[in-house]
């Protein structure tokens, strides 16, 4: 489970993100001042400390933070430095067993899913406050502990947790069954019962909202859980899962495991006393998840997995405008997003202005301290996915792409890659093929829509895709012939909680946010009783 | 579900006459005096006393109110807010319900005659939990993608139906304010609310909070008023788009002649009720008993559910009327503050002289009375609770929505019987069963036409409960996501496909 990852929510479509970010805070605007200046080869300076400090690093287990069974750790890295924040309690299969356990007994005995909706609601408001008050903290940990822009994590990020708690605290009282027709006189009810146990394992990209994804409709369903963070960033779920306590969540309700993915996730996944499991991460661990729960008790499994998403411009697009977004589609969060727009297929007309611009637009990608004001980009997650990115770059080049900017390592510390640029990108080279997961555009050229939509859709991913044009039967076709989750029209990563997300074929099952999230973590039960002279049928 | 004296230790710091702070229409964000100047008086129906002097808004000042939630909703931020945002300034005026809640319980009986305790304990949280709810919502409101025969892409969209109209009753003015007022507010509507002219006190602390809450200037209206004058402008108005109305049929009725004189705004009504409530032989005879009292005497029976009409099936009837007779004569009618009382006075003069004059009517008819029928003490409108027995349908207090402290009482022997003679109204509000009998409660259940059934419970109200009525006690439902359905127009949207893969 080396590559856990997942992508990113934003509450405002892209082209009034700034807009939102400067209602947050106010400072933001330092950071278009950074996105004009020439800033690309600037040296990685002395990093910012960072303005948190750790205090939960133990695994949290029936509502107490407690060591491993084995007593071991592990260190989580400063993916600025490589240098080490803090040694973490490595949970293994002990752990987990614990941990179900203590879920199970919440779960059969109560409180949590005896307990009114109501009150689970404001539990979840209550989160939502402690949250707030606590932004900047959680916003740190998460900069600190994954390298990300601490203004993405504290202005955008951050609020969206408390946004997706408030969202889900207002579902958990009004989860419906349905009465049913029936053929013969039968009185026929579903309720939708909480399915139980469940067991979820996230990825590093979004530390905080993949957990928010995952807790949320969990939570507001009445179910327990045991959850297990990736082995990069286990701090920032800690905070919070201390904080939710702080709100009145019962022990025994959410249970945290940090560790690995062949240990700790592994032993969730085959648990015999987990109901269901929810999974983010890389296509290739989705696959050995999903044969783990069908060798053990069949739980039912939710994936979100990779993708090679494509954000295709139509002739009639602005070129401008296109270009940011598609930049902005692929190097946001350093790359590091499942769904980011990593093939950008760019009509033949307006190919070479759109070349042209997105090259310079690379190099003026602010990269450096994610803790300085304006930064754009932070360094990559760790020295595997470093290497792995570099490894791509140099494919990209061997097998004749032009490579437009970039194209390695900046500065000498830590896991900094410059914005990287390829155009005459062909289908078949193994940078349009497979997921990069890092800040490498590439630049596809196509002729008419029929083109574009069978290249499109040539690929075992179908998480999301981008569509740019103002002509709405464009608009229209593309939406509906591309074989996607998402498909955002003139706006790219555009998250909402509301919205729900997840993928065709092998990006995953299931969904994610919004009411169909539920579904994930709800049991039907069909209740049937014969009714005696009905007055009606 | 039965009421028990409440011992709440709180009882010392009662605010007998809490301070009056808001006695003026609010409009457009600001309390002002009615445009004629004219106020009226609202009265403790403890005492017969004025309370306070309130602005009476007519046609005129109704008029400015609808100006103002016009132009926040034309030109506001209201409907024009994420869902999530609306539904954190309502979770934040729920929030100052909450903190003001000793306050405005106290509002609530002086002006009402209603139970201190049971405000504090019941009406004012289920204002803010109301307020909640919707608030939960509030980003929830969702249209449909639609299935379409031929090349076309149609969807349809939610959209908030503009200005409403609430008119809102006396028996329980913070639940209803709040019920009527949430699920607008969620869908992103603008109003004007008419509180009674009974009980306008808390409507207009409320108008205060939402003002506080940061709920925009012109979104919430209260017009404090008379139905004749205030009221009528309300509902034949013709810029307001929908009419939400709770109060009797006789004036629903009204309501509904004047909006399709004006304008065809929609109207939803919740009117009154005969509601049965049908205790078979299996029952726990205690427990039904507890019900049926219950039943009819919570908020003086001054609620529109209440079940007026006691059906008891043979087997049982003697045991179920000696224990109804004990346990109302042990029933406290008294000072609405004090908490060992069950019962206060009924809302006003008007109320307390028509109820004992359908007890007269009762005797009149040939009905038993087994207990109660009388005035309580010199001063105030307290009335004993009331229970005749052996009543027939053709008797007016079988038939007629009382709304205070009497029982109809009356024996069955089938479930058919029961069925039949429990349908025979001109209501359909709500009806209760007390059985053990899965078939017989399946069977009854679908049987009464009534937009409630209570089985083994009664007043069993939620959130997410929709209520409302069948027949003349109304149609539209309050609470529930139903509710939110009132405030929004559908609208679809059509636009030609071309080369799509699928249909």
């Amino acid at each position: 489970m080396a590559s856990l990852r997942k992508c990113w929510l934003l509450s405002r479509p892209f082209s009034s993100a700034s807009a939102a970010l400067h209602s947050r805070g106010g400072n933001i605007s330092s950071l278009s001042r950074g996105i004009s200046k020439y800033s690309t080869a600037s040296a990685i300076e002395e990093p910012v400390s960072p303005p948190v400090q750790v205090n939960y690093t133990q695994l949290l287990i029936n509502g107490q933070f407690v060591k491993a069974a084995s007593e071991k750790t592990f260190p989580t890295l400063d993916p600025r430095t490589g240098d080490v924040i803090a040694h973490v309690a490595e949970g293994d299969a002990e752990d987990v067993n614990r941990a179900v356990a203590s879920a199970r007994k919440a779960f059969d005995e109560g409180p949590w899913p005896k307990m009114a909706a109501y009150e689970r609601q404001r539990i979840l408001l209550r989160f939502a406050d402690l949250i707030e008050k606590h932004n900047d903290e959680l916003a740190a940990l998460e900069t600190w502990d994954n390298g990300k822009p601490f203004e993405q994590a504290a202005k955008i990020e951050v609020p969206m947790l408390a946004r997706l708690m408030r969202y889900y605290a207002g579902w958990a009282d009004k989860i419906h069954g349905l009465t049913v027709p029936a053929d013969g006189p039968y009185h026929v009810q579903t309720l939708h019962e909480p399915i139980g146990v469940t067991g979820q394992i996230i990825p590093w990209n979004f530390p905080l909202l993949m957990y928010g994804w995952k807790i949320g409709p969990a939570l507001a369903c009445g179910n327990t859980i045991v959850l297990k963070t990736a082995e990069q960033t286990p701090l920032s779920a800690l905070l919070a899962s201390n904080l939710l306590h702080e709100a009145g969540l019962p022990p025994g309700v959410l249970n945290v495991i940090s560790g690995f993915g062949p240990t700790a996730g592994a032993a969730l996944a085959s648990h015999m006393d987990v109901d269901k499991l929810a999974f983010t991460g890389s296509t290739s661990t989705g696959k050995i998840v999903l044969q783990l729960a069908a060798r053990s008790n069949l739980k039912p499994v939710t994936l979100e997995l990779g993708g090679k998403s494509p954000f295709i411009i139509c002739e009639d697009a602005d070129v401008d405008k296109a270009v940011e977004l598609a930049h902005f589609a692929l190097f946001f969060n350093q790359g590091q997003c499942c769904c980011a727009g990593s093939r950008t297929f760019v009509h033949e007309r307006v190919y070479d202005e759109f070349v042209e611009k997105s090259k310079a637009r690379a190099l003026k990608r602010a990269v450096g301290d994610p803790f300085k004001v304006g930064t754009e980009q932070g360094p990559q997650i760790d020295t595997e996915q470093f290497e792995k990115i570099l490894g791509y770059i140099r494919s990209g080049v061997e097998n004749g792409a032009t490579l437009e900017a970039g194209g390695g390592r900046l500065g000498n510390k830590g896991f900094y890659i410059k914005p990287t640029v390829f155009s005459n990108v062909k289908d078949d080279m193994l940078i349009a093929r497979e997921e990069i997961f890092g800040p490498v555009q590439s630049i596809l050229k196509y002729k008419d829509l029929d083109d574009v939509i069978h290249r499109a859709n040539s690929t075992p991913y179908g998480l999301a895709a981008g569509v740019f044009t103002q002509n709405l039967d464009t608009a229209n076709t593309l939406t509906r012939a591309l074989r996607a989750g998402t498909v955002w029209v003139n706006c790219f990563d555009t998250f909402d909680a509301a919205i729900p997300f997840g993928g065709y074929k092998m990006s995953g099952h299931g969904r994610e946010k919004g009411i169909y999230s539920l579904s994930n973590y709800l049991q039907v039960k069909a209740v049937v009783t014969p009714l005696k002279n009905p007055a009606w049928l | 579900m039965a009421s028990q004296n409440s011992d709440d230790s709180s009882a010392s710091i009662f605010v007998k006459n809490p301070t009056i702070k808001f006695t003026k229409l609010f409009i457009n964000g600001e309390f002002v005096d009615s445009i004629s100047g004219k106020t009226f008086e609202t009265i403790d129906p403890r005492t017969g006393e004025v309370i306070a002097k309130i602005a009476e808004g007519d046609k005129e000042d109704v008029d400015l109110a609808v100006k103002a939630a016009r132009q926040a909703f034309d030109h506001g931020t209201w409907p024009r807010l994420p869902g999530s945002e609306r539904g954190r300034i309502m979770m934040k005026f729920a929030d100052l319900i909450e903190e003001n809640a000793e306050e405005l319980a106290a509002l609530e009986t002086i002006d009402g005659g209603k139970l201190f305790s049971m405000n504090k304990a019941m009406d004012i949280p289920q204002a803010a939990s109301s307020l909640r709810y919707y608030a939960g919502a509030a980003d929830k409101i969702h249209g449909e993608v639609l299935k379409m025969s031929r090349e076309l892409h149609g969807y349809t969209l939610q959209e908030p139906i503009g200005v409403v109209g609430h008119i809102i009753p006396w028996n329980f003015p913070s639940i209803m304010f709040s019920v009527k007022v949430s699920p607008a507010l969620a869908a992103g509507c603008t109003m004007v609310v008419k509180p009674a002219e009974q009980t306008p006190l808390t409507a207009l602390f409320y108008a205060h909070l939402a003002k506080l809450a940061g709920i925009p200037n012109g979104v919430l209206n209260v017009v404090s008023g008379l139905g004749s004058t205030a009221g009528s402008a309300i509902s034949s108005h013709m810029d307001i788009d929908v009419v939400s109305f709770t109060g009797s049929t006789e004036v629903g009725r009204k309501i509904l002649q004047a909006a399709a004189a004006s304008n065809l705004k929609v109207v939803s009504l919740e009117l009154g009720g005969k509601s049965p409530l049908i205790i078979f032989d299996d029952a726990d005879v205690d427990m039904a008993a507890d019900l049926a009292l219950f039943g009819i005497l919570y908020n003086k029976g001054e609620i529109c559910v209440a079940s007026s009409r006691v059906y008891v099936q043979e087997g049982i009837y003697e045991e179920l009327v000696k224990k109804l007779v004990e346990k109302a004569k042990a029933w406290v009618v008294g000072d609405p503050f004090d908490p060992k009382v069950q019962q206060g006075p009924q809302v006003d003069k008007k109320q307390f002289e028509k109820i004992l004059s359908y007890i007269e009517q009762g005797k009149g008819e040939g009905a038993t009375l087994l207990t109660g029928g009388k005035p309580l003490g010199e001063k105030g409108y307290f009335i004993e609770p009331t229970i005749f027995a052996e009543v027939k349908e053709e008797m007016l207090i079988a038939k007629d929505e009382i709304f205070g402290p009497v029982m109809a009482l009356a024996k069955f022997k089938t479930i058919e019987e029961a069925i039949k003679r429990a349908n025979n109204t001109r209501y359909g509000l709500a009806a209760g069963i007390v059985t053990k009998d899965l078939n017989v409660a399946n069977t009854v259940s679908r049987s009464i036409r009534a937009g409630t059934i209570w089985i083994n419970c009664y007043f069993a109200f939620d959130n997410d409960i929709p209520f409302g009525g069948y027949k003349m006690s109304g149609f539209g439902k309050d609470f529930g996501l139903e509710a939110l359905h009132k405030y929004l127009q559908v609208k679809s949207v059509v636009t030609p496909l071309y080369n799509t893969p699928w249909l």
